[in-house]
């Protein structure tokens, strides 16, 4: 199965995942300080930066896409309940 | 106290046009006030259009219309400046809007979301506005700050240039209730003052301080506030009482590259102390952290609190009783709110009797209070052994590693992730 890293850069840890895992599922279980909200990409609270690595993330969806304009958020943001990641190696600011 | 009909002119052509609600004992929720509050209203009248500097509480909406139309008709406004969006300044937005249909409306970039939320109507025009923007009335400009956080994403400042008038929205405001309106005419309300600035501005600090910088040069000669008395005398000194307020109490013996830990502890036995010593002392052992204990059944929540702001990280020893941690614990992870805890680093540990749920409920309250929590709890049943006296030494550690920055990085897969125990690495 494809395999992602994705590194939690304020925490110093990386895990290797199996491809199309969501990234809240891994903040979650790593101890990021992301969890709460509605997990169903509609309250924009899991809004996560993206340091390196945003090609290997998976597309917005209109619905993410929205929440996160709503928001004010910028291009290296994403919804952690609704991002996957896709394979490479993604940093994130967590 | 004299109750006060009219709109009152604090400057040549501009008018307090706000209402007064003497009987309000509590503000959402949060806030308790001996004496009510006002919500303040501005009309401002320039050779070529007037403007209302925000609305009042719907409830109180036929008082703030009575007030205006003392000053100006509906079709004399061209413009209504909403420095913050909360119902108690938007409340009488919609039916003004409804009486000075020609009016336009300027609000913040992020005041767009609220406004739509707030008021239900996908055909509302307005125009945003950013720091610098401004919007002529004849003689008189309206000049634009943008403030945010300051309580809300969205709120702003509206200076009037010419006058030296900060219609600052909630910041500099209280809630006091006062018909004679002026803070050197109305009773005592410093506390009130300080109350406020705990309760609402203190959790954004930062953006206090942000706000400062970019206000303080304008040297306004009179503040008007969304909530109580109306700052006409030494307004500045209220800026200044701002930027004490949101420093740190006492100068920091510790210099800025280094860090703090502050572990907190009750314990029945004696056991969950010898755990929280043992943290202590794990976390003393890296260079430039500062390590504090405290009990918590002496010292209480408020200088807590206070000790809290100024930390980088919090570590919670508690007993599991009855299958929760104690009450204390609780009470002070409940007192959180007045400050910004996000990004602090966080950790719990206890003794325990028979389960020990103590530990991941504290855990997860912390991140729930986007504190990170990256190292896992250490649980001991009953008198912790030598063993897990040394797991304590090994989490105080490696909680001071984190906040250093010197931490080991880890590389783990996810199926090693999800065989520990829920939400640790």
């Amino acid at each position: 199965m494809p395999k992602a890293n994705v590194t939690f850069e304020k925490l110093g840890i990386t895990v290797s995942v199996p491809a199309g895992t969501r990234l809240i599922e891994i903040s979650e279980k790593v101890g990021a300080s992301i969890t709460y909200g509605c997990r169903e990409g509609e309250c924009g609270t899991c809004i996560m930066r993206i340091v390196s690595g945003m090609e290997h993330m998976s597309e917005r969806s209109v619905l993410e896409d929205k929440v996160l304009q709503e928001n004010m958020a910028g291009r290296s943001d994403r919804l952690a309940c609704q991002a996957q990641v896709l394979g490479g190696d993604i940093v994130v600011k967590a | 106290m004299i109750r006060m009909p009219d709109a009152v002119e604090i400057a040549p052509g501009t008018h307090w046009i706000g209402a007064l609600d003497p009987g309000l004992r509590e503000f959402d929720i949060i806030l308790k006030t001996a004496n009510g509050t006002t919500y303040n209203s501005y009309c401002v009248r320039g050779d070529n259009g007037v403007a209302i500097i925000d609305t009042v509480k719907a409830s109180h909406a036929e008082e703030f219309f009575k007030r205006l139309e003392q000053v100006a008709r509906y079709d004399e406004i061209t413009t209504i400046v909403l420095n913050h969006l909360e119902p108690d300044h938007s409340g009488a937005l919609p039916e003004l809007m409804r009486r000075a249909p020609q009016a336009k409306l300027y609000i913040s970039t992020k005041g767009q979301l609220m406004l739509k939320a707030l008021v239900k109507d996908s055909t509302l025009q307005y125009n945003v506005v950013e720091t610098g923007d401004s919007v002529e009335l004849g003689g008189r400009t309206l000049r634009f700050f943008n403030t945010p956080f300051l309580h809300w994403p969205d709120t702003q400042c509206t200076l009037v240039e010419q006058q030296g008038i900060l219609f600052s929205g909630d910041v500099f405001g209280c809630h006091f209730c006062d018909a004679r309106l002026f803070n050197d005419r109305v009773g005592d309300f410093r506390f009130s003052f300080e109350y406020y600035y705990q309760h609402i501005m203190r959790p954004f600090r930062e953006y206090v301080l942000n706000a400062l910088t970019l206000l303080e040069p304008l040297a306004p000669k009179l503040i008007a506030p969304a909530h109580g008395p109306i700052l006409r005398e030494a307004p500045l000194s209220y800026m200044q009482r701002y930027r004490q307020l949101a420093a740190p109490l006492l100068h920091n013996e510790i210099g800025s590259d280094n860090k703090s830990l502050l572990v907190f502890y009750i314990s029945s036995y004696g056991n969950t102390a010898r755990m929280a010593q043992a943290v202590a002392e794990g976390a003393e052992s890296i260079p430039a952290v500062r390590v504090s204990l405290y009990d918590l059944q002496a010292g209480g929540n408020l200088p807590f609190v206070d000790l809290i702001e100024e930390a980088d990280g919090i570590a919670f020893g508690s007993p599991t009783i009855n299958g929760d941690a104690v009450k204390p614990v609780w009470d002070l992870l409940s007192s959180l709110a007045v400050i910004k805890v996000s990004d602090k680093l966080g950790a719990a540990f206890g003794s325990y009797g028979w389960s020990g749920e103590a530990i991941n409920m504290i855990e997860d309250r912390l991140r729930g209070l986007k504190l990170r929590v990256p190292v896992k709890g250490v649980r001991a049943r009953l008198i912790p052994t030598d063993e897990e006296l040394e797991q304590c030494r090994d989490l105080g550690k490696q909680l001071a590693q984190h906040l250093t920055g010197n931490i080991e990085r880890r590389v783990i897969s996810m199926s090693q992730l999800l065989a520990q125990e829920p939400s640790h690495a």
